[in-house]
């Protein structure tokens, strides 16, 4: 039913747009929303409420209330009101059990209203205890609007923009337009944000239609633009929110058909649509009055107009039949009608001043909270400064003695008067304390319609004023958001080594290790571990981190961070080194290699080196000894050949005379390694004769390739991070933060001969004085296990059954044929053979504690 | 946490881009007795005011510095990187 076409009318009759409302098509123009075709279709009710799943109809028009909130295409809590309409688009009502116009839980509304008054999940369903499961899968099934479709795909991309603005105006009504022509005007680069329904065109002005959700520190402005957040940083923030029309509180305020002033105008002037046959207009304000051409453009009968500017109103009551409404009784008058426009004043949209930092003020002439004491970089200009205009302070609530039915302070939570002075009597007197209690403000419409009857209720109630009883705590968003608009899109940074794609081609088992993707093994741990044992292994290690410290200072550099001592290594020779922050707390470990005099080559664990880094380039801002810091993590690929048959590949690799007396164990050598210039270490992590071979990422796959091929007869297998990790464990060498915390240290951690204690200072060298000086508390150790159960990582070591110590790794070793591990255990019990006792699957087993490598503890391997 | 921080280099930056590792604390001499180092460790003055904080612009310049900033409005009256010795 759509009124003649009349001029200014947002619609376009040429152009039809259907969509399917609960199955049913619903036609509509182009330039309806889903709201105003479904209202020309005859639809009144357009969801049931919160808890007593009342009908409830347009009242606002403008995304501000819940009552129009729907469920289109799975998406849930879209405000159909300000929702363009949209070909096909699939829309149900929410909060319906049954139908909208038969709702099963409407049986609330009837006889729930003595066992259900505010906070009553606090005190019913409570008891017998025992029945809370049942309880709270009915209350899950009843609480929350709309419903997630955890099926759904990811129909649509969330994108953040970060974005400039010398000055940002919010809200593009004529306040905000003028600030925005105004800036423009000073050449400044403006941006103006508006969230109404028509696109703005301003000379020298960038628009966006969306919604500023906040202003934060820094002139930080988040904008809701549908599938974009834009971060906006702004050097001035001009906020011209306008105001909020404001309801009126009286017995069956909620009726469909009570509206606010805003749905008039825009069901009329902008879709031609008749908003009733016969109207009631209560207006404290202008803004009821401006209502009245539109009604009778639209034929609408008006029967009654009060000012409450100019007649003092009691009592207002309004009744309904079947939930809509049929009359209106003003002092006893009955009026009969099938709209009723009310307007309690406007109140300033004040929430974005109030998040950076102003203040809020009642102004009791006028009923209103205005913002003051603004921050410097903020301004606001409009109604929303408090330019609302002449207005009467409406009653706190126009209820008369009779009960004519429930008078809502919250349409969304559904807390009534009633509610309100309930939680006072109980003592909830701070309007903080209410709002947590009552729930009022904390619904889909965050107090826009709430807020001010809420606080004059409060008022009146306590007895005292509004000044008095204040305002609670603006908190963005001042808009709702979709959750997925804040995610953004999802940017998990990934690490891949310069042969990864040979990885994958060898069908390897990739994993994490920080942002890094690293092989965990190529399908069998087991026979990869020993493959290095028995011939030879290849395992990629381009993820370690890798540093060059270099100049005149470096040795010293590196002996003041490190409780190492490096000073007295010659060139080409490499050691072992922990890096522990000064409360000696162990943070990463690594090679040193030294190339020359002044140049180191310093390595670190794969997910440490940004923070090594880091922490070099502090150390030397507060030192500035004449040392330079490169990280080459990403420049240098690395691989790791070991197995006894490792020195014939390198001299099929290399001319390097790379003899057991040429290059040794612990030196460290330049070579072309497969035509790739390199720097070799000589090393051992995993406890066989090991080269490990650094040189430019580029190479990656060729020296890779290069391996496998001329290895081919020595029973080279590529070998993954698992059976690395059984090798190492083998050796007993400490993985930093799987076997370490971040209580560690060397000493407790078993590596005493790191810290030379010796040296004058070193990074954390006191508080290792201090762990001698105190005593051990506990130490890590390897253990055995007696009948070959590998306990879980993480699990108890049980003292006179009491928990006294952890196991930090576990493996099964075939080369052993033994379950072995590491744990951290009382200084007691840190001695070769000492039994222990530890917790598996609930049972107990033995085990016996070993302080040297399970494999090779002289080191033979490593050195032949 | 959302407001800028002027980097010596790159000029006001949001203060995600960076680290910051706390109040500058003087590192005691040599041989400090327990008391004096638990105070260096882990006692920090925490003022409600101006102090002095270590900073590092990571995902920008990688440089650090050393910034006067009002713990109360996060405002930063001033930031110097340390002159080479």
């Amino acid at each position: 039913m759509r009124l003649e076409p009349q001029q200014g009318e947002r619609i376009d009759r040429s152009h039809e747009v259907s969509f399917t409302f609960h199955g049913a098509s619903v036609r509509g123009f182009e330039g309806d929303t889903l709201a105003s075709a479904l209202y020309a279709e005859g639809q009144r009710i357009f969801s049931r409420s919160f808890k007593y799943h009342r009908p409830r109809g347009l009242l606002c028009c403008r995304g501000t209330c819940p009552n129009c909130m729907v469920q289109v295409d799975g998406t849930p809590n879209v405000r159909a009101c300000v929702t363009p309409i949209r070909e096909g688009a699939s829309v149900e009502a929410q909060n319906v059990w049954g139908s909208l116009d038969h709702d099963l839980l409407a049986i609330t509304d009837k006889i729930g209203g003595p066992f259900t008054p505010v906070g009553f999940y606090y005190r019913t369903m409570i008891r017998p205890r025992r029945a809370w499961p049942l309880y709270e899968k009915f209350l899950r099934n009843v609480a929350g609007l709309g419903k997630v479709d955890k099926h759904a795909g990811r129909a649509s991309r969330y994108d953040v923009e970060h974005r400039h603005a010398e000055v940002l105006v919010i809200g593009g009504g004529e306040s905000g337009q003028a600030a925005a022509r105004e800036a423009a005007a000073e050449g400044r680069h403006t941006v103006l944000v508006d969230n109404g329904p028509d696109p703005i065109e301003l000379e020298g002005v960038e628009t966006i239609q969306g919604t500023a959700l906040g202003t934060f520190e820094g002139g930080l402005v988040p904008v809701d633009a549908g599938l974009v957040l834009y971060r906006f940083r702004a050097g001035h923030v001009v906020v011209a929110a306008g105001a909020v029309e404001q309801p009126l509180l009286f017995p069956g305020n909620d009726l469909v058909g009570v509206v606010l002033p805003e749905a008039v105008r825009r069901l009329v002037g902008r879709w031609s649509l008749r908003p009733g046959t016969r109207a009631v207009v209560i207006s404290a304000d202008d803004g009821g009055l401006d209502t009245l051409p539109y009604l009778e453009r639209a034929g609408t009968e008006i029967a009654e107009v009060v000012d409450l500017r100019e007649t003092r109103v009691h009592e207002i009551a309004a009744q309904g039949r079947g939930g809509r409404l049929a009359s209106v009784e003003l002092d006893g008058l009955k009026v009969g009608c099938d709209l009723l426009v009310v307007s309690g004043g406007r109140q300033p949209a004040y929430a974005l001043l109030a998040h950076a930092g102003a203040r809020v003020e009642y102004d009791d002439g006028r009923g209103i909270f205005v913002p003051t004491d603004l921050p410097p970089g903020i301004e606001v200009v409009g109604p929303a400064a408090g330019e609302t205009g002449d207005a009467a302070i409406p009653a706190a609530t126009y209820n008369g003695a009779a009960k004519k039915g429930k008078c809502f302070v919250c349409i969304c939570e559904d807390v009534t008067d009633k509610d309100v002075k309930r939680a006072i009597a109980e003592g909830f007197d701070s309007i903080e304390l209410a709002k947590r209690y009552t729930t009022v403000t904390m619904g889909p419409c965050q107090g826009k319609l709430c807020h001010v009857p809420s606080i004059r209720l409060y008022a009146r109630e306590n007895e005292t004023d509004e000044a008095t009883i204040g305002t609670t705590t603006a908190r963005p968003p001042w808009q709702p958001v979709e959750l997925g608009l804040l995610a953004g899109r999802p940017h998990e940074p990934a690490q891949r080594t310069a042969i990864h794609h040979r990885h994958k081609e060898l069908g390897a088992k990739m994993m994490w290790t920080g942002s890094w993707r690293r092989p965990h093994s190529y399908g069998d741990p087991a026979a990869e571990a020993k493959n290095v044992h028995d011939s030879l292994g290849v395992i990629d290690v381009s993820t370690l981190g890798k540093l060059i410290v270099s100049g005149p200072d470096s040795a010293a550099f590196l002996e003041r961070l490190y409780p190492n001592r490096f000073g007295d290594m010659k060139a080409g020779r490499i050691r072992y080194g922990v890096l522990n922050s000064d409360a000696g707390r162990i943070m990463d470990d690594g090679t040193l290699a030294r190339l020359s005099e002044e140049d180191f080559y310093v390595t670190t664990t794969s997910t440490g080196a940004g923070a090594v880094v880091e922490w070099f380039e502090w150390w030397n801002a507060i030192w500035r000894m004449d040392v330079e810091i490169v990280n080459v993590t990403g420049a240098l690929a690395a691989v790791n050949v070991a197995g006894p048959n490792a020195r014939e590949l390198m001299t099929r690799l290399t001319d390097l005379d790379v003899s057991n007396d040429a290059f040794m164990y612990l030196d460290a050598k330049h070579a072309h390694v497969a035509g790739a210039p390199s720097l070799l270490l000589r090393i051992g992590f995993v406890g066989e004769l090991g080269y490990e071979i650094h040189f430019p990422s580029p190479y990656g796959e060729h020296v890779w390739n290069e391996i496998l091929a001329k290895g081919a007869d020595l029973g080279v297998k590529p070998f993954g991070l698992e059976p690395q990790r059984i090798l190492r464990l083998e050796k007993m060498h400490i993985l930093v933060g799987q076997d370490t915390d971040s209580e560690s240290n060397v000493l407790e951690a078993s590596m005493p001969w790191i810290a030379k204690l010796d040296k004058d200072d070193f990074v954390g060298k006191w508080s290792l004085e201090h762990v001698l000086e105190r005593g051990f508390r506990e130490q890590l150790v390897g253990f055995e296990m007696e009948n070959g159960v590998v306990p879980a990582e993480g699990g108890q070591i049980v003292i006179d059954g009491r928990p006294g110590g952890r196991v930090t790794s576990a493996r099964w070793s075939n080369q052993l044929d033994r379950a072995i591990g590491m744990a951290w255990v009382p200084p007691n019990l840190a001695e070769e053979d000492a039994e222990l006792t530890i917790k598996v699957d609930g049972s107990v087993e033995k085990a016996r504690v070993r302080l040297r490598p399970f494999f090779d503890p002289e080191g033979e391997h490593l050195r032949t | 946490m959302s407001f800028l921080l002027p980097c010596p280099n790159c000029g006001p930056r949001p203060v995600d881009e960076f680290t910051c590792t706390g109040e500058v604390t003087v590192r005691p001499k040599s041989d400090p007795t327990l008391r004096d180092l638990t105070d260096y460790l882990y006692f920090k003055n925490n003022v409600a005011g101006v102090q002095r904080e270590w900073w590092c612009h990571r995902l920008g310049c990688e440089a650090w510095f050393t910034a006067d900033r009002d713990t109360r409005t996060n405002e930063v009256l001033s930031v110097e990187v340390p002159a080479k010795k």
